[in-house]
């Protein structure tokens, strides 16, 4: 990150949560935030939990009976629900992930243009975008779902 | 300087994570649907499952591949998300520190569980 001067992070947390009249990708911006933090603890243990892999099938056994449930039990639906958070903050944070590569990298802001009323912005050029990857994040998410809770629920 | 080339590492290992994660999310939670990597009728996380990847080098090497990579791109963005938080530059230099050692042993633990299961799928 890039240490600036003279713009002080005066909210804090509370600054990623702030409504007003921020538009659409601000708010991918906290959900992109949350998502990363969520899936960086998930990935963190994840690591942890599969290890048991490497001393064989027993200890393999165990560990993945630690973090599952049989189907139609309220343990086996609450782990499934958390996967499938795990799952769904996974297609958010990869197709924005890639909304913001394309425009840090300068693909989709549009051309520099003078600023004559009507005034447009390069958010008026990112937005398809936008909206593109939260609907092929949504597909994802939809597909994932039937996997989880339609096929494994018996 | 040294910033802006570590964010540019960040966004690159976001790029290796979509393609090696987004496989790993396909074979494990679209397994109905593609099938891809497992016996048929068994569940990706069934220890015959596991097993069949572990043989395979390919799978070995991605996991440690994407351990890698998404171990700095989610340390880098916690340390980030905690500099904003006005950290002084002493506090700043722990952080950076203690996100350093702790990713790199945990790569270098996830690393092992990832070749010490690779090998003794192949043995059985």
């Amino acid at each position: 990150m890039l240490d600036t001067k003279g713009h002080p992070n005066r909210l804090g947390v509370w600054g990623w949560l702030g409504g007003g009249r921020w538009g659409f990708e601000r708010y991918l911006y906290t959900l992109h935030r949350l998502t990363g933090l969520g899936l960086l603890l998930y990935f963190l243990l994840h690591i942890v939990v599969t290890s048991a892999r490497a001393s064989g099938a027993a200890a393999w056994e165990t560990s993945m009976g630690r973090v599952s449930g049989p189907p139609g039990t309220a343990r086996g639906l609450f782990f499934t629900a958390g996967e499938f958070l795990v799952f769904a903050a996974f297609a958010f944070h990869a197709f924005n992930g890639i909304r913001l590569a394309l425009v840090e990298l300068g693909f989709v802001i549009g051309r520099p243009i003078e600023p004559v009323y009507p005034y447009r912005t390069s958010v008026d050029e990112q937005r398809p975008l936008a909206i593109v990857m939260m609907l092929a994040a949504g597909i994802l998410l939809a597909t994932g779902g039937y996997n989880f809770f339609v096929h494994y629920s018996h | 300087m040294r910033d802006q080339r570590l964010w540019t590492w960040h966004v690159l290992a976001g790029l290796v994570i979509f393609v090696l994660l987004g496989l790993h999310m396909a074979v494990m939670h679209l397994d109905t649907l593609l099938g891809w990597f497992n016996p048929e009728g068994l569940k990706p996380i069934a220890w015959e499952s596991v097993l069949q990847r572990a043989r395979m080098g390919f799978f070995t090497i991605s996991y440690i591949v994407l351990l890698g990579a998404a171990l700095f791109h989610g340390l880098y963005g916690l340390r980030n998300i905690l500099f904003e938080l006005g950290l002084g530059r002493g506090a700043k230099g722990l952080v950076s520190v203690v996100l350093a050692l702790g990713g790199a042993g945990l790569f270098v633990f996830g690393a092992w569980a990832a070749w010490t299961a690779g090998a003794l799928a192949r043995s059985l």
